[in-house]
């Protein structure tokens, strides 16, 4: 009787798995569980639901071509997605593209940045149980999307770089319509604080979860908002400036604490950054013409070309090898999704199944980008 | 009309009616079954009301417009949906607990009946009057996590054990907060019988009445009632975005009906209480000695003042469902342990200290 | 003491924190008309595309049924999913055999509305329409013909 009294409680751990289909793992993204409890032991992540060899693709198409397959990789910032392929064939081609190119890139790729940092921001809300927030983030994406649907022709898969320049050029509305997102967005981001930011529950919900140092930042290799958020400073555009980058200033947002509630702010800051860069550009796009004269059949010369640029999520790398085909001979994605998902583990472990849904809205996943 | 003001006549009406035609024992059988008939067509309306209030209050909340399609501004979508949950196959889990998995929704649906049974809707309109009539409804109210323990444990499924044994913690937890509140109200009414409490506030309701103590109750009344209720930002036992659907994740048709009228039969049960306790019951709203005033309030009907502020309470718990983040489970407990209680235990006291000294009204 | 300050200090930031939460909702509540949601199939008659909406591709034609379309393929090698086939014929002009268009199909169900097979035209022969439509109950429905029976291509066109 003794032995019953003083002996522990023998516990077991058990699987689950979540996903492929489950609400919180935003797509075709499997995690098996090792639970003890409530409490995570082990997280696996499964992966593969959504390939689509897009690499395998690119192989046999032209570099027009390749560009509207990047569109179905991280959807949510497909514009900059386009922009690392261009800018990649233009590296290739030793191509200088016009000054406005530079700057209407810049301008869209930053509105994708908010318009992707939106949703994510309702979908983080969503997966912390505040469904209002979810359509609030699309209230004011919606905006952004018209003027991706008017200038580019399209609202999520635009397409709107072509190796060389632009698909065609800005609509005459393109700069009043973004400059009256700007004056209704910078009311309503305040409102994100007040729903979220600063709410006591969203708070200890975050605060301290899914901690992250430095060094397994860098070990992981997660970039972007995830691991400017632990202090690893890997802002493609101010290391390795692209575009109009190295003409507008901004701040590289830096924080510490590397938990969710740092990754979170992160991003909240990030929109103000890009708000801050597009009011900057948004007056004085440069007057010329909007695409480099190229060929009809582009074909690279024989190398290797490796270009980067920094995505909604994080760095986002273009690895193009040539063999003076009209079609590359390998092309590599590297794709942010795909490497923040490997830190996944670490930081979820001990932590419970609540909080494994809120480290994985911050690390803002979207599954086609990891997948490829 | 009189009866509209005093249900009274109108129950004895169907008392002695009934009573020149049977004989005395029928009779009791009957208008047993009368007042059956009457809360199960009562609770089969406000499913129906309360669904599309849910779901409008959601809408212009969020910025949308809601349903629109079925009927005038879609207010007959909810009797659509009752038509569509009917029509659906009820698929059981291979390896569930049959017996239990069945029995599950009726455990929940029947702890709700039972709790609204003691309920006084307006004058004279009460099935039950108790003399312990809040002890009843505190406990039997919280008969309903038997209904979901078994819901979660038969399912065979793992996603509905977890949510099933947090909705056990949260419930045992919220339970004490409840009736801490209620208590709080009945150091001042002297009384547990809902009638008595009612006709203590006829010159003014106990929110008022009781100071800050009474309105301290009230909040921790409303927040815990929204926990107990499963709602809310305290809604772990159906976590969507966690556990899918919870303990009702296998559940199909008409018995995943059963869940969903039972949560907000559950919502209009607690919030009847806090309307009757704190905010006095069917008592119209009266200021002091402006007379004119008093009596165009008394021109309303009771069962007006009744449901109008447990509509009041009602939208309450909307607003916090569509505001505020989910908490986690052990947010949730310490939430319990650390600060509703402690603050609850002292407020009585206070109150306590009130009554002695005859502070309140 | 200090303690204890801090427990009533992080009960009150704590609740003033969620009445601003509720505030903003309780904002939108009390104010319908910000409702920005459309209801589709009802406001048809209102809704206007984008001009530059990529629905999908067509081929023009002018009143007299005739299209630009020389039959060039440059479509068709431009497209990356096949989405566009074109099927020629031999014509006499001028006593000549010439390559011209017989069929222009369109497998809508395979397009990915990129849109480089418009600036690929050298004729400007093809546009993208802003028609967004497209459910059918038969797939082979999304196989389309864009030219129309009996048209011809216009005269100067090469």
């Amino acid at each position: 009787m003794e032995d019953v009294i003083t002996k522990p409680l023998e516990s077991q751990e058990y699987f689950i798995n979540m996903g492929p289909q489950h609400p919180s793992t935003h797509g075709v993204l499997r995690l098996v569980l090792s639970l003890d409890g409530e409490i995570i032991r082990k997280v696996e992540p499964h992966i593969g639901y959504i390939h689509r060899s897009i690499e395998k693709m690119c192989e046999h198409d032209s570099y027009q071509q390749i560009v509207h397959l990047t569109d179905r990789m991280d959807y949510l910032s497909c514009h900059i997605n386009n922009e690392a392929v261009c800018l990649g064939v233009e590296m290739g081609l030793q191509l200088e593209v016009p000054e406005r190119v530079k700057v209407i890139r810049t301008i869209i790729g930053e509105l994708t940045r908010l318009s992707s940092h939106q949703l994510w921001w309702g979908v983080m809300g969503m997966d912390l149980g505040a469904i209002t927030t979810f359509l609030y983030g699309f209230r004011d994406r919606e905006m952004i999307t018209d003027i991706f649907e008017e200038t580019c022709g399209a609202r999520l898969t635009m397409n709107y770089n072509v190796p060389g320049g632009l698909m065609f050029d800005i609509h005459p509305n393109f700069q009043k319509r973004t400059k009256d997102f700007i004056t209704h967005f910078k009311k309503k981001l305040p409102e994100y604080d007040d729903l979220l930011s600063n709410n006591v529950i969203f708070r200890q919900r975050t605060m301290g979860i899914g901690k992250l140092s430095k060094e397994d930042t860098i070990s992981y290799s997660v970039t972007g908002p995830s691991g400017r958020a632990s202090g690893f400073s890997c802002d493609v555009r101010k290391h390795h400036p692209y575009s109009a980058y190295d003409k507008v200033q901004f701040k590289e947002i830096l924080r510490t604490e590397g938990d969710c509630f740092a990754r979170y702010q992160c991003r909240i800051d990030e929109m103000w950054e890009s708000i801050s860069i597009i009011e900057q550009l948004i007056d004085n796009i440069p007057e010329g013409s909007f695409k480099a004269p190229t060929k009809a059949v582009i074909k690279l010369p024989k190398g290797e070309f490796y270009q980067k640029v920094e995505t909604a999520r994080g760095e986002f790398g273009v690895y193009i090898i040539s063999e003076g085909q009209k079609s590359p001979y390998r092309l590599k994605f590297r794709s942010p999704g795909f490497s923040n998902l490997s830190a996944l583990n670490h930081m979820a472990q001990g932590c419970k199944i609540a909080d494994l849904v809120a480290i994985m809205s911050t690390i803002d996943l979207v599954i086609p980008d990891i997948d490829r | 009309m009189k009866w509209l003001y005093d249900f009274s006549y109108l129950t004895r009406a169907i008392h002695e009616g009934l009573s020149t035609r049977f004989e005395p024992g029928t009779v009791v059988i009957l208008e047993m079954v009368l007042v059956g008939i009457t809360f199960m067509l009562l609770f089969a309306l406000l499913g129906l009301v309360l669904v599309y209030a849910e779901r409008k209050v959601s809408a212009v909340i969020q910025q949308r417009l809601g349903p629109m399609r079925v009927g005038k501004w879609g207010t007959a979508q909810t009797l659509a949906d009752v038509i569509k949950l009917l029509l659906k196959e009820p698929l059981i889990n291979k390896d569930a607990d049959k017996f239990l998995f069945n029995l599950a929704p009726f455990v929940i649906m029947i702890a709700a009946f039972m709790a609204i049974a003691a309920l006084p809707f307006a004058k004279g309109l009460h099935a039950i009057d108790f003399d312990i009539g809040i002890l009843y409804v505190a406990a039997v109210s919280s008969l309903g996590v038997i209904g979901i323990l078994l819901a979660g444990w038969s399912s065979n499924n793992k996603y509905s054990l977890i949510g099933a044994m947090r909705s056990g913690a949260q419930i045992i937890s919220y339970e004490l907060s409840v009736a801490l509140s209620l208590l709080t109200i009945v150091v001042l009414t002297g009384s547990l019988q809902l009638s008595i409490i009612v006709e203590s506030q006829a010159n003014g309701w106990w929110i008022f009445k009781g100071h800050i103590p009474a309105m301290i109750a009230f909040v921790i009344f409303l927040i815990a009632s929204t926990a107990e209720t499963n709602r809310g930002p305290f809604d772990l036992a159906e976590a969507e975005s966690e556990l899918t659907a919870g303990f009702h994740t296998e559940y199909s048709g008409l018995k995943f009906a059963f869940f969903f009228l039972a949560e907000f039969a559950n919502m209009f049960i607690v919030a009847g209480i806090g309307a009757t306790v704190f905010l006095g019951g069917w008592m119209p709203f009266h200021i002091g000695s402006w007379e004119g005033f008093n009596a165009i309030m008394d021109f309303i009907p009771p069962i007006v003042w009744f449901f109008g502020k447990v509509g009041f309470m009602i939208f309450m718990m909307m607003w916090f469902r569509w505001t505020f983040p989910r908490l986690r489970i052990d947010q949730l407990l310490t939430l319990e342990w650390k600060y509703l209680l402690p603050i609850n235990l002292m407020n009585i006291v206070l109150m306590a200290f009130l009554s002695l000294m005859g502070w309140h009204f | 003491m200090k303690s204890v300050i801090n427990y009533f200090k992080e009960i009150y930031f704590g609740l003033k924190s969620l009445i601003t939460g509720m505030r903003i909702t309780g904002h939108y509540f009390t104010h319908p008309k910000e409702i920005i949601t459309q209801q589709y199939p009802e406001n048809r008659e209102t809704l206007k595309m984008f001009e530059r909406f990529r629905g999908e591709v067509v081929l023009l034609h002018n009143e007299n049924n005739e299209h630009k379309c020389t039959g060039c393929s440059a479509c068709e090698v431009a497209c990356p999913n096949g989405t566009i086939e074109i099927i020629h014929k031999r014509v006499d002009v001028d006593g000549r055999k010439v390559k011209a268009l017989d069929t222009f199909v369109y497998h809508l169900q395979m397009c990915t509305m990129c849109g480089l097979c418009i600036p690929a035209c050298p004729t400007d022969a093809i546009v993208m329409a802003n028609t967004f439509e497209h459910a059918v109950f038969d797939r082979s429905k999304l196989t389309k013909v864009l030219n129309n029976p009996g048209s011809k291509i216009m005269d100067g066109i090469k």
